[in-house]
């Protein structure tokens, strides 16, 4: 393997460090119309009336659309959300009416003078809001309204928008039988994607019926397909192209400007329309990542061995389900963390709230479920009065255990953790979890927490790759998933190349995706990209070979047995002074008398997911995606007893990638995700006031992660564990590295703090706020 | 600066090369790179806010946010976009250090990068800390853009 495993540098790496890269707000036709969302300034409340006269004075305001022009529901689970606020509006920033202008001033100062009047709501602001018996509900009509994509159980008359369970072996008797118990209460505000981008999306309906799609997504494909069902077309007509992708992290995998920019499209006979989130609208008006509230109970013997596992989640949704109910659904999954745990009971709910509705986001619902579970297991630690890293290698979950929803693993779906714990007491210099003092008031103390993730992805997920040959013997590789900065195309140029025997630079790899020509892939998501594109990769190069190979055979009068490639050149084995250049064989062969077979070569390749099934609505049983990455992760702080201030000094991932394709770009994905998750865990959240307005919605209030905030130092290390199913033996590596750090961050400062810190964001306030409560 | 109250031609030099281009009073210098006139898209609108930095250019040799600074502002001052970027060092250390994934804030931290190697304070590890802080990354962990920025300004010693 010579490509395989090196760190070439992403593909279009030259043209993103010359302002070349061109990505959706880049590309733009001359005349394009604009079309401007006008947010609710109420987060519950009746809709009275929508004054529109103002706004349609102004010169170039060219269509106002507002709730009672739509008469669709979206969702890709459950249909509940309008694309503009009807009769009522359910959060802070709900669009309630677009309008469409000939240019982006006119829009946004028509937007400006459409004026809502409306008859407030009691507020639904919190989960505890949503379940009191006499909450307010945020949608009348729950339990009634179509299922997309079941399963999905919502609770009538309540703010229940589903539930999901699961059970394995006898929880009660197990609980009964613990030696040693602790309960963990967890509470994590709604977070957002930040992707640096922001979502933005362009459609036009062409005089032939076709329409044309140009968006951030992640998920062309499913655009395509939802905009055919919301507006009765076939999905042939519809033509999504997403460029290169600005950052996603979950947030551009749902179908949200999209549907809005077809409506400004029709509204103006089909011209092209863009609809592009200021940031501010990034935040409060599109999908955020879910909060929640989680109450953890482990139970074990006085050896340290979990028995038992009783645990509630209550995932703050906000004001419309989107994914919730297969985020629910991959949580309670993998409810126990990597840990071999008997008996397991698991209730997830997803609570409608008057906050801005949520969807998947980086981990899809791994990272607040792994924060609960391992604040957990720190507690279970000290109450053991156990070393932190041997009670998660003592409880790692191995092949031949099973999954709490009774999927069976193997060595090769499921990733090696106790080794993983191993290299990581050596990576961070393991001491045991011991507060250790080095100058007045200050002290150093290192935290460690361990995640498993799988893909919760469709059974029917597909993929697929096609191969086209230049007339020099290089080779075209199109793909149908987006690049949205983990390299994802890059990967998928490296495992053609190495199958092919060529030089990466001899692959061209389609940057865009087109869902007209490009092979249907499910979204870049679940980090399943690899995986799923590889093997289609793997079987389009094995057909071209194949095709190679039999026109060769039929020049050279061979049998194809007695042929083998390398160096751009079919060769015959025991001869290789014998041979056809690929060029010569790529459109065809050209004989010396003219005359001439086969014609261009193309090679077709296909993937679908095998033996994934919807877990059981009662029992919760099934098998939820193909394999289980593991891992674990440490940092090292150094904390101020009198201000309660802390510094991040290091932060450590050690993660079983199964065979590292490319180690800068692996190293770099994690570097990222650690410091992305230790941003959430330090910095980040939403936060509504007492009537449910959004307050953060700009980068000066949401704060992220800056230049010199992160760690003095970040470690990686990758075991190889190979999952013998996928191209080259490569897991899923792309979310991980969000998942624990931030469990990890939070078991470090309560150690060091003596105080459980159960909530995020943990800021020095934070701190000194839960001692003086304790 | 010149007032005016309709749109009017603006001379502007933009990678050393003379513009002109048709602005409105209150237009950004953002808007008018990345207009259909100009075509500079590599200036990114993040947030518009001044928060972000993904527009950052440089007006007169320091960088600033193209967000925030009115066209009619910077005529008859130097602009440089990361398109007038022609193989400066900082751009191969970003290649070499991986400091970038998906790209879209990769051209206003080049511009600042850049700008900091031409800096007198270019070795003072807590000014460029400072300097880079303007900006937000949201892929990477910072660390690689940090390296890729110190390696340029000292090789510059």
């Amino acid at each position: 393997m010579n490509i395989i495993g090196t760190s070439v540098p992403r593909k279009e790496a030259p043209n993103k460090v010359t302002g070349r890269a061109r990505y959706t707000n880049d590309i733009n036709v001359p005349g394009t119309f604009h079309a401007v969302m006008v947010p609710a300034h109420q987060a519950h409340a009746q809709i009275v009336s929508i004054d529109v006269d103002e706004a349609k004075k102004v010169p170039g305001v060219k269509a106002i659309i507002t709730g009672d022009d739509v008469s669709i529901l979206c969702g890709d689970v459950t249909e509940d959300r309008p694309p503009l606020a009807k009769d009522k509006v359910r959060y802070w920033g709900e669009p309630i009416a677009l309008v469409v202008a000939r240019n982006e001033a006119a829009a946004r100062r028509a937007a400006s003078l459409i004026k809502g009047r409306y008859k407030s709501l009691p507020v639904v602001n919190s989960i505890a809001d949503a379940l009191d018996k006499k909450a307010p509900l945020v949608h009348e009509k729950n339990g009634s309204y179509t299922v997309a994509t079941p399963p999905v159980t919502p609770k009538k008359s309540s703010n229940i928008a589903d539930e999901a369970n699961v059970t394995k072996g006898d929880m009660d008797k197990a609980w009964k039988a613990s030696d040693v118990k602790v309960k963990v209460h967890i509470s994590l505000p709604q977070i957002d994607h930040a992707a640096m981008e922001p979502r933005i999306a362009k459609a036009e309906i062409l005089a032939d019926g076709r329409v044309l799609i140009h968006a951030s997504t992640q998920a062309p494909f499913e655009v395509q397909k939802l905009l055919a069902k919301y507006f009765k077309l076939n999905p042939g007509q519809i033509n999504v192209t997403a460029p290169l992708v600005g950052g996603a992290f979950g947030g551009k995998a749902g179908v949200q400007l999209e549907v809005l920019a077809y409506l400004a499209s029709k509204a103006v006979d089909g011209q092209m329309v863009k609809i592009v989130n200021t940031r501010e609208d990034d935040l409060a008006t599109s999908p955020l990542g879910m909060g929640l509230e989680a109450d953890i109970a482990l139970g074990a013997s006085k050896d340290g061995r979990i028995q038992a596992a009783d645990m509630r989640f209550f995932m703050d949704i906000g004001a419309y389900t989107d994914s919730a109910p297969r985020i629910a659904r991959a949580i309670a999954a993998q409810c126990t963390g990597p840990y071999a745990v008997a008996n397991v009971h698991t209730d997830v709910y997803c609570v409608y709230t008057n906050h801005t509705y949520t969807t998947a986001w980086r981990g899809f619902g791994h990272m607040p479920m792994t924060f609960a579970v391992e604040r957990a297991m720190d507690e279970l630690a000290e109450a053991l009065k156990m070393d932190p890293m041997d009670l998660r290698e003592l409880n790692a979950i191995r092949p031949d255990d099973i999954t709490p929803t009774k999927a069976r693993l193997t060595r090769s779906n499921l990733g090696d953790l106790p080794k993983a714990l191993t290299h990581m007491r050596q990576l961070i210099g393991w001491n045991g979890g011991r507060v250790e003092a080095v100058a007045e008031g200050k002290v150093r103390v290192q935290g460690v927490a361990a995640f498993w993730k799988t893909s919760s992805s469709p059974p029917n997920a597909v993929s697929g790759a096609l191969i086209t040959m230049n007339s020099d013997g290089s080779v075209n590789l199109s793909i149908g998933a987006v690049e949205c900065g983990p390299g994802t195309k890059t990967t998928a140029a490296q495992i053609l190349a190495e199958k092919l025997r060529i030089p990466l630079d001899r692959v061209f790899i389609h940057e865009d995706v087109n869902t007209q020509v490009d092979p249907e892939h499910w979204k870049t998501v679940a980090s399943l990209s690899t995986y799923m594109v590889g093997r289609a990769v793997l079987d389009a190069a094995n057909d071209l070979i194949t095709q190679l190979m039999a026109l060769a055979a039929a020049v050279l009068k061979c049998s194809p047995d007695d042929l083998d490639y390398g160096d751009e050149k079919i060769f015959v084995r025991d001869d290789p002074s014998i041979y056809l250049d690929f060029k010569d064989l790529a459109l065809g062969y050209k004989y010396k008398e003219g005359d001439s077979i086969g014609g261009q070569l193309m090679g077709r390749g296909k993937f679908m997911i095998r033996h994934l099934n919807l877990l059981d609505q009662h029992t919760g049983h099934g098998r939820p995606g193909p394999a289980w990455t593991v891992g674990v992760q440490a940092v090292e702080v150094e904390y101020d007893q009198n201000t309660h201030q802390y510094r991040l000094l290091k932060a450590a991932t050690v993660m079983d990638a199964g065979k590292v394709l490319n180690p800068a770009i692996a190293s770099g994905q994690v570097m990222g995700g650690m410091n992305m998750g230790l941003g959430v865990a330090s910095r980040e959240g939403i936060f509504y006031d007492t009537e449910g307005r959004f307050l953060n919605h700009q980068f000066r209030l949401y704060k992220v992660m800056r230049m010199g905030e992160q760690p003095k130092q970040y470690l990686v290390e990758f075991i190889e564990t190979p999952q013998v199913d996928s191209a080259y033996g490569a897991r899923p590596i792309g979310e991980h590295a969000v998942l624990a750090i931030g469990a990890a961050l939070a078991n470090a400062l309560s150690r060091a703090a003596n105080v459980s810190l159960n909530t995020l964001p943990i800021t020095p306030e934070t701190i000194w706020r839960e001692r003086r409560a304790h | 600066m010149r007032e005016f109250t309709q749109p009017e031609q603006v001379s502007l030099t933009i990678n050393n090369e003379p513009r002109t281009v048709v602005a409105y009073p209150g237009e950004t210098l953002l808007y008018t790179l990345r207009g259909d006139s100009l075509g500079l898209t590599g200036a990114k609108p993040g947030c518009e806010n001044g928060d972000c930095g993904a527009c950052t250019v440089l007006v007169d040799g320091v960088p600033v946010k193209s967000c925030l600074v009115l066209t009619a502002e910077v005529e008859d001052h130097h602009i440089t976009t990361v398109e007038g970027l022609r193989e400066a060092p900082i751009q191969k250390a970003f290649l070499d250090h991986m400091a970038f994934q998906c790209g879209y804030c990769t051209s206003g931290f080049l511009m600042l990068g850049h700008a900091l190697s031409q800096h007198v304070d270019r070795a003072d590890e807590g000014r460029r800390t400072e300097w880079l802080r303007s900006n937000i990354c949201r892929c990477t962990s910072y660390q690689e853009i940090a390296d890729a920025v110190t390696e340029t300004c000292s090789s510059l010693e």
